[in-house]
């Protein structure tokens, strides 16, 4: 098989972004299995571990970086990433909302 | 009985449309309309060219073409459906009027449905489809056969819509089918279930064209060719394309969830089970706020265009444009919760989302003025397009400002649901996109087919459509304040009587707009030797689509354009090298028609039926046939033909002797059967 010139760049790259991954999930699924935190720290330590996973992939898998030429990438994440704060975020302000106003036993 | 179910599920002879004279007549009209097509294409031998130079097409203009082809003929049927309710109301003062409610609920549940997703949608889609690959200097978009299922798909639900005339009824549930009425428990028919794949269909395929269309505008963009050079309605189509992408899927979502609460006895939106039916309007208008900007924008690009071409001059605060259109499409997520304010949630929320909703008033009016200044010291010529652009400029400021009225939630708690909301979605929707596109027809249907379009006829279009619209849909304001509830069958109120008959004539108007559009449409095919314009270029157009021949070749451009600023061409002809010869020729790569786009389509029309009609092996056959259809497509090794370079050349140089021996114009002569579509710059 020949090798193309950075092979061994990207080859490094998937690498290190598969171990990141596994590692990443294994620490979830370690805190749900065996039970060593408290629930909070478990599920905050869930979320921040799959925010990082996203990362990973994004650098790793998908070559997005700070670099001039990827910026047209980066800047449609950055766009995907406020919309869906806001139609998510949006959503959950509304719900919360409706829910207090609406439903006596929640108030 | 349990073997007729099997085959033909819930379809029977009470399924024929002989509820009432006026159903069985439209669905005659659509039987008729089918077997002349068929009889028109057989006379003429035209299967053929249809399979293999239109159906199975990859090309980006053809595939716009036919977007347009089936938003016209979506748009004269929703329009008489238009016509028939304004007559409705119109006679139903104090007696029921020729329709059944029943029925008139049918028509504008099918109305809003068509105009939104089977009119308005197709025509951008296929406008941009035709127009960005020229602006942007490409040969064709990225996924060209994506492009082609993208179309079937809407093929396909546009297919389902005409088949509901003459199998069964459609929804009562107006164009949103808010449950919990569109549930079983209340619409236990098929009319629903029409709507719920009509829409999947559309709506999967938009996604999909979504996708194509930004990265088309990311990666096939010519050399030199950056972001800020872009063409404002390729920046319009981007942002487009972006709200597609994220807009649609909270669509799909909302149906296939109603779909399983209908079909599997899901309590998604049920009143009982643990359903909420507040979820589902929340979906909803997730989509259905940023979709109007989806329906918007283009047009907003297509203005930009008309107005800086008819005017000879660059647009005016080109970059104020662009940041104000991101702002939109940015803007046009923090809004949806104004579709619903009476829904019950607090003061703090519906305040909030009020404010951003009136925020967005601020781009669009830099909007508006830029394209005002675009216009001052301007050779202005006051071609058809420019009509429908000043009809919109003023129309749509009427209609802008009656959508900053209804977004102060106070307000809107007194008039929603009243025909002051149809009044103002109206006035935003005909003035901005029904007269954005037909000025984007006007504007581009020379380059598609290389003869302008009659401008007589077309002033008269232009007249009868603006008229039309300001005497249907001006009442309707009147009429709101007064408290007419909208979708009103009947009604026993003296004071509205007067107002509904100016808002019928009104729609007599609009109607005649429709055949006027028609009548230019013949004549000007019957005159187009006389309107052809070979050279491309009728209007001294600014920007790369004007630099090649009328039609385009097959492959766009001979040879890839370099551009060095915006409005490329425009710089080009200033500098008195509008076409620069290339110094060499090189084999060029098309991609190969391809049969999936066509057998998706078929494949999603059965789908779909099967579903509504609850014909099981049907909607199987048909999911088997679209998955297997795709899988034969991937054991398709020749998927690229070569143009060889000497074809390429022979071609080129044929148009560059053409150019060579037409005369060039000047604006005087824009009209005149002299411009043969050969420019001469104006000196500005």
């Amino acid at each position: 098989m020949s090798k193309a010139p950075g092979y061994r760049d990207e080859l490094r790259s998937y690498v290190v972004g598969i171990v990141l991954a596994v590692l990443l999930s294994g620490v979830s699924f370690a805190l749900v299995a065996w039970h060593p935190a408290s629930l909070r720290t478990t599920l905050w330590v869930i979320s921040v571990a799959a925010a990082l996973q996203a990362l990973v992939h994004f650098r790793c898998f998908l070559h997005i970086d700070l670099s001039r030429q990827k910026r047209d990438d980066l800047s449609l994440i950055v766009f995907s990433v406020l919309v869906i704060l806001l139609m998510v975020g949006g959503s959950f302000w509304i719900y919360d909302s409706q829910m207090s106003l609406m439903q006596p036993s929640a108030a | 009985m349990s073997l007729w179910h099997a085959l033909f599920g819930k379809l029977g002879y009470d399924a024929l449309p002989f509820y009432s004279a006026i159903a069985t007549g439209a669905a005659s009209m659509v039987v008729i309309g089918a077997l002349v097509t068929v009889a028109g294409l057989t006379w003429f031998g035209a299967w053929g060219t249809l399979w293999r130079e239109w159906l199975t097409s990859v090309d980006h203009k053809r595939i716009g073409i036919m977007y347009v082809v089936i938003a016209l003929v979506m748009l004269s049927r929703a329009l008489i459906e238009g016509c028939l309710m304004r007559a409705q109301q119109a006679v139903a003062y104090d007696q029921k009027g020729f329709l059944t409610p029943d029925h008139f609920s049918q028509l504008f549940s099918t109305h809003g449905t068509i105009m939104i997703f089977f009119m308005a949608m197709p025509f951008l889609i296929g406008v941009i489809n035709f127009v960005m690959p020229l602006q942007i200097g490409a040969r064709d978009v990225s996924f060209p056969v994506l492009n082609s299922v993208s179309l079937a798909l809407t093929a396909a639900g546009a297919a389902l819509l005409m088949v509901s005339l003459c199998l069964g009824k459609f929804s009562t549930g107006g164009w949103s089918g808010y449950p919990p009425y569109t549930e079983i428990a209340y619409s236990p028919g098929v009319g629903v279930d029409y709507w719920i794949w009509a829409l999947s269909l559309s709506s999967i395929g938009t996604t999909m064209t979504g996708l194509n269309f930004a990265v088309t505008i990311y990666k096939k963009r010519a050399p030199g060719l950056t972001l800020m050079r872009m063409p404002l309605f390729v920046w319009a189509a981007l942002c487009t394309a972006i709200l597609m992408v994220f807009a649609m899927p909270p669509l799909t979502v909302a149906t296939s969830l109603l779909a399983l609460d209908r079909y599997a006895g899901a309590h998604f939106f049920t009143n009982g089970g643990g359903g909420n039916m507040m979820n589902y309007v929340n979906l909803f208008w997730l989509f259905g706020h940023p979709e109007v900007y989806i329906l918007i924008l283009p047009a907003f690009g297509v203005f930009s265009e008309v107005f800086s071409t008819f005017s000879a001059k660059a647009l005016y605060g080109y970059t104020s444009l662009v940041i104000a259109v991101m702002a939109i499409a940015v803007l046009s997520f923090t809004v949806w919760l104004h579709h619903f304010f009476t829904m019950g949630q607090g003061a703090d929320v519906n305040s909030a989302f009020g404010i951003a909703t009136m925020l967005i008033g601020i781009p669009t009016g830099v909007k508006i003025y830029d394209w005002i200044a675009t216009m001052y010291r301007g050779r202005v010529r006051f071609s058809v397009p420019l009509l429908y652009a000043l009809a919109f400029l003023i129309l749509f400021a009427v209609g802008g400002l009656s959508g900053i009225l209804l977004a102060n939630p106070g307000v809107d708690y007194q008039v929603h649901n009243t025909v002051f909301l149809v009044a103002h979605f109206h006035n935003v929707i005909i003035p901005g996109v029904l007269f954005g596109m037909l000025a984007a027809y006007h504007y581009w249907f020379p380059k598609a087919f290389g003869f302008r379009l009659d401008e007589r006829w077309g002033r008269i279009s232009c007249a009868l459509w603006t008229a039309g619209f300001l005497l249907a849909f001006m009442p309707l304001y009147v009429l709101g304040a007064m408290g007419l509830p909208r979708r009103t069958v009947s009604y026993t109120e003296a004071a509205y009587h007067p107002w509904t008959l100016i808002a019928a004539g009104g729609a007599a108007l609009l109607f005649a707009a429709l055949a006027s559009l028609i009548i230019q449409l013949v004549v000007s095919i019957r005159h187009r030797a006389a309107l052809a314009v070979p050279a491309g270029d009728p209007w001294d157009g600014r920007n790369l689509e004007w630099s090649v021949a009328a039609p385009p070749p097959e492959y766009n451009f001979a040879t890839l354009p370099h551009v060095d600023g915006i409005d490329a061409f425009a710089r080009r002809k200033s500098a008195h090298d509008a076409y620069p010869a290339p110094p060499a020729y090189e084999d060029i790569e098309i991609p190969r028609p391809s049969a999936l786009g066509p057998a998706i389509g078929i494949a999603g029309v059965a789908a779909g039926f099967g579903l509504t009609w609850h014909i099981w092996w049907m909607a199987g056959l048909g999911l088997l046939l679209a998955i297997g259809a795709v899988i034969a497509r991937s054991f398709v090794r020749e998927t690229i033909e070569v143009i060889d370079a000497a074809t390429v050349a022979a071609e080129d140089r044929a148009w560059r002797a053409l150019l060579a021996s037409e005369p060039a114009v000047d604006r005087d002569a824009e009209c005149a059967s002299a411009n043969r579509g050969l420019a001469l710059p104006e000196a500005v």
